[in-house]
């Protein structure tokens, strides 16, 4: 049963992956960028939901809705500043300002707050671990779990069932369509920022649950990864990034319970370097052609 | 002229994205020096036919060869030396470098100097390097393009862009060249000082020129044979004088017209 | 371009170099420079190899690469095996970093140079953590505690090397060979129907990057005694990326020009290391919004002194690609 164990902690991580790699998906299927400073979304998240704790004593919930709606904000104010003004410049240049944005942030907030690791609290939610054919499952992946989902069908309605989604749809297919139907680009931008940045501080409070440890780094590796699990499940399609993210942090567990678990970091650049070389597209992508 | 003999064989050529059919079953013969059209309305196939014949796509239906050569799934690059090269119908000249650059580079495949003898600026670099810039400048001559040897590609006037990409084109020595819509932007003026250049080119390397043009006119003008695509099939090939008259090509432009 | 006049150029240059290589090393010999100065000296050739290297995968022939670190990092540990574990002489372990750093360009290159841009990028990410993360776990060579190292690099060898780095990637970029890269660079789909071997000409220009890297690697590790997998981690291929970025995409020159410029910045940083990342992170977002070609945008140096004749270089701008 140790396997089964180790499958359910892989989902558990994996969906922490999917909420992070959502962020990214939807940001490269409307603007083709790379948001490099995507993970360090996640980083202030776990921080901001470490504060509202610790100093405005509050619980689990309130912490993560306001870490979301701030990340949400930071986010829309990233997109804004560094982002928007590079709309029509080169991908080169696009991905160097991702890159620039994401270290700005990182060790701004080292030079904010300093390089020291936080803990965060435990017993923030009255955990009860169940058992399941003679599995145990910890309250707290069972916390993850739903969470992610109960995030993720939000995400759904709101992409399937909602003006804002639809119109996020619009732009991702064609921008100048959309603008020619009366869509205003800007403002579905920066919507899709906001939820995707929403999603990375719901990550980021979550993680910190899981791992307790926060760091201004941390955001660094699993940013990485989830935008190798939004690429694993075909960049651009937000059912994608949600299995890639699984897979990738079932994928983690297995290597980890083989036995190999130094090399667990290692796994998931292989995935992607193999998902490139051999399906560009992702699990779930269509092959698309340069027109000549 | 010598005897004509063939030169391009394409035997119910084709390819299909996924379901769809965008090229099926062309069949389509040239023979050594001729100059033939391939005109059809917008989303005929056309400039997909051309990268079937260029290796961009690979047919995945019939056969292409080349002088009885097959050229089926070989790599552009391979094709372009085999000799088929040809332009674009976007131009797609390569910006930054020069003009004299941009035809050397179409030598490329001419140059006997290695990797090894550049970097250690051996005597072959030099011979090889001279040689490749000796013929360029000669060739640009052809063009008029000598008076703006060290200018950028991008900078030239539209005009000059175009007939830069038939001289690159031709400087990687084809036996076929393609020209996809090269009067494409260009003035009245302009369209006929190209189609006599092209007649000068034909001429003075024995080329068999394959055309796509849009203009009807001007094909019928220039080309001696012509085909005609329509939804990814050819459905007509003759004499200008037997192309104007065919009932379904009629159909097939006025179709466009009126829908 | 005249190829006598190059050839005169090409030999001033030389002499020039020569000249200054005497000069320093009686200054480092006979103590005028202070051990700060020299070690400022030593980064800086170091970087200058890594910049000029990592721009003829970039500027020269277009391939976004971001893991240029990995390579840094196989010719860092290949040359201290030689030196350590095998006790054999440098130059041994120069050349071994090298080959090591090519052999591995040519295992990432040949699959993952068909994919483009964003892709490509993110695949040589991945690439260098992988390297990274395989140091990290095998015990011969330390572990995490990484390799104490000899110093063994002195000023005529990194003089030697960096001059000969600059040589052989600006006579590459002058021949036809070069040109074929700039041609990929400039629009792919015309160089492959003008006959360039496009996957070549791409995965030659990596393994010479690559092998310049490694170079770069050998002369990194003997210089500072330790080597760790924690060195060569992203970051460090970032800071190689901003001096290739930062110099113009495309200009030798300015990869030169900012790799120095940005040694002696963040030497005199170093005891602030967060307030250079911040500077760096900074100067890349407003260099990208204000002047993204870089500081000499795709010209060389020398351009400036022979009356503006037209450098080659630059970048592909994004062509939209219109329907055919």
């Amino acid at each position: 049963m140790e396997i089964v164990q180790q499958l359910v902690n892989g989902i558990s991580l994996g969906s922490i992956y999917a909420l992070i790699a959502l962020g990214y998906t939807m940001v490269y299927g409307i603007v083709k960028l790379i948001n490099f400073a995507h993970g360090d979304v996640f980083m202030v998240g776990a921080f901001i939901g470490f504060y509202s704790i610790t100093v405005l004593d509050i619980g689990f919930f309130p912490a993560l809705l306001i870490s979301m709606v701030a990340c949400a904000i930071f986010g829309v104010l990233i997109e804004r500043i560094a982002y928007k003004p590079l709309r029509n410049a080169t991908r080169i240049a696009a991905l160097i300002t991702a890159i620039g944005v994401s270290l700005f942030i990182e060790y701004g907030t080292i030079y904010i707050r300093g390089a020291q690791p936080e803990a965060y609290p435990s017993g923030l939610v009255p955990l009860k671990s169940i058992e399941l054919f003679g599995v145990k499952i910890s309250g707290q992946s069972i916390l993850i779990l739903g969470t992610s989902l109960v995030l993720m069908v939000l995400l759904q309605f709101i992409v399937h069932k909602t003006k804002i989604g639809k119109a996020m749809r619009a732009v991702s297919h064609d921008m100048d369509a959309a603008r020619l139907m009366g869509i205003n680009v800007n403002n579905t931008i920066s919507a899709t920022f906001a939820i995707g940045s929403a999603l990375a501080g719901a990550a980021g409070v979550i993680f910190g649950m899981y791992y307790t440890k926060i760091e201004p780094l941390m955001g660094i590796i699993p940013g990485l990864k989830a935008f190798v699990a939004a690429v694993l499940g075909g960049i651009g399609i937000i059912p994608g990034a949600m299995t890639g993210g699984i897979v990738l942090g079932v994928i983690e567990a297995l290597v980890s319970a083989a036995g190999y678990s130094l090399w667990r970091d290692g796994v998931a650049f292989v995935v992607l370097i193999l998902i490139l070389i051999f399906r560009p597209a992702g699990l779930f992508g269509k092959n698309v052609r340069e027109k000549v | 002229m010598a005897a004509k003999t063939q030169l391009l064989k394409v035997e119910n050529a084709g390819i299909r994205f996924g379901g769809l059919k965008a090229v099926s079953d062309v069949n389509l013969e040239l023979k050594q020096g001729e100059l033939v059209g391939l005109i059809g309305p917008n989303g005929a196939g056309k400039t997909t036919f051309f990268n079937l014949l260029t290796g961009v796509y690979v047919p995945t239906e019939g056969s292409i060869s080349l002088d009885g050569e097959k050229l089926n799934g070989l790599a552009p690059y391979k094709i372009t030396k085999k000799g088929i090269s040809r332009t674009f119908q976007n131009i797609r000249l390569f910006d930054e470098l020069s003009v004299l650059d941009n035809v050397k580079v179409a030598y490329h495949s001419l140059a006997k100097h290695s990797i090894f003898s550049s970097i250690f600026r051996l005597p072959s670099h030099f011979s090889g390097e001279r040689e490749m810039e000796e013929k360029a400048i000669e060739f640009l001559k052809i063009f008029k393009l000598e008076g703006s040897l060290h200018e950028k590609a991008k900078n030239l006037p539209y005009g000059q862009q175009r007939r830069l990409e038939i001289a690159r084109a031709l400087a990687a020595n084809p036996k076929l060249l393609l020209l996809d819509e090269p009067a494409a932007g260009m003035n009245p003026q302009e369209t006929e000082e190209l189609m006599n250049l092209i007649a000068l080119i034909r001429e003075k390397f024995d080329l068999t020129i394959l055309l796509i043009e849009h203009d009807m006119l001007l094909v019928m003008g220039v080309c001696e044979r012509i085909y005609v695509l329509d939804h990814g099939q050819l459905i007509a090939n003759g004499t200008p004088e037997q192309i104007r008259n065919n009932p379904k090509v009629i159909e097939a432009y006025l179709g466009e017209e009126v829908s | 371009m005249n190829i006598f006049k190059q050839a005169k150029f090409f030999w001033t240059s030389i002499v020039l170099a020569v000249v200054f290589a005497v000069i320093m090393q009686f200054l480092i010999v006979g103590g005028t420079l202070n051990q700060f100065y020299v070690n400022t000296l030593f980064f800086i050739g170091i970087n200058i190899i890594l910049a000029v290297s990592l721009h003829l995968i970039i500027g020269v022939t277009g391939q976004f690469s971001i893991g240029h670190a990995g390579f840094l990092a196989v010719g860092a540990y290949a040359s201290a095996i030689i030196t350590m574990k095998l006790s054999l002489p440098f130059p041994v372990a120069l050349l071994v970093g090298g080959l090591a750093a090519a052999v591995a360009g040519l295992i990432i290159g040949i699959p993952t140079l068909r994919l483009k841009g964003d892709y490509l990028a993110i695949a040589t990410l991945g690439f260098g953590e992988i390297v990274r993360i395989v140091f990290l776990n095998i015990d011969y060579v330390g572990g995490a505690s990484g390799m104490t190292v000899t110093h063994l690099t002195t000023w005529p060898w990194l003089i030697g090397c960096v001059v000969l780095t600059v040589l052989v990637i600006v006579n590459f970029t002058n021949s036809t060979h070069g040109r074929a890269c700039i041609s990929i660079r400039e629009n792919e789909i015309a160089a492959d129907a003008m006959g360039i071997n496009t996957t070549y000409y791409k995965v030659a220009a990596f393994a010479i990057g690559a092998f310049f890297a490694g170079i770069a690697g050998a002369l990194y590790a003997h210089n500072f005694y330790i080597i760790q997998p924690t060195n060569f981690g992203f970051l460090k291929s970032f800071d190689i990326l901003i001096f290739v970025v930062l110099g113009g995409l495309g200009s030798l020159s300015g990869a030169v020009i900012a790799a120095i410029l940005l040694t002696i910045i963040s030497t005199y940083l170093q005891s602030y290391p967060e307030i250079r990342m911040v500077i760096y992170s900074l100067v890349l977002i407003v260099m990208m919004l204000y002047r993204p070609q870089g500081l000499l945008g795709t010209k060389e140096i020398t351009s400036f002194f022979k009356g503006g004749k037209s450098a080659k270089g630059g970048v592909q701008h994004g062509s939209k690609n219109t329907v055919a």
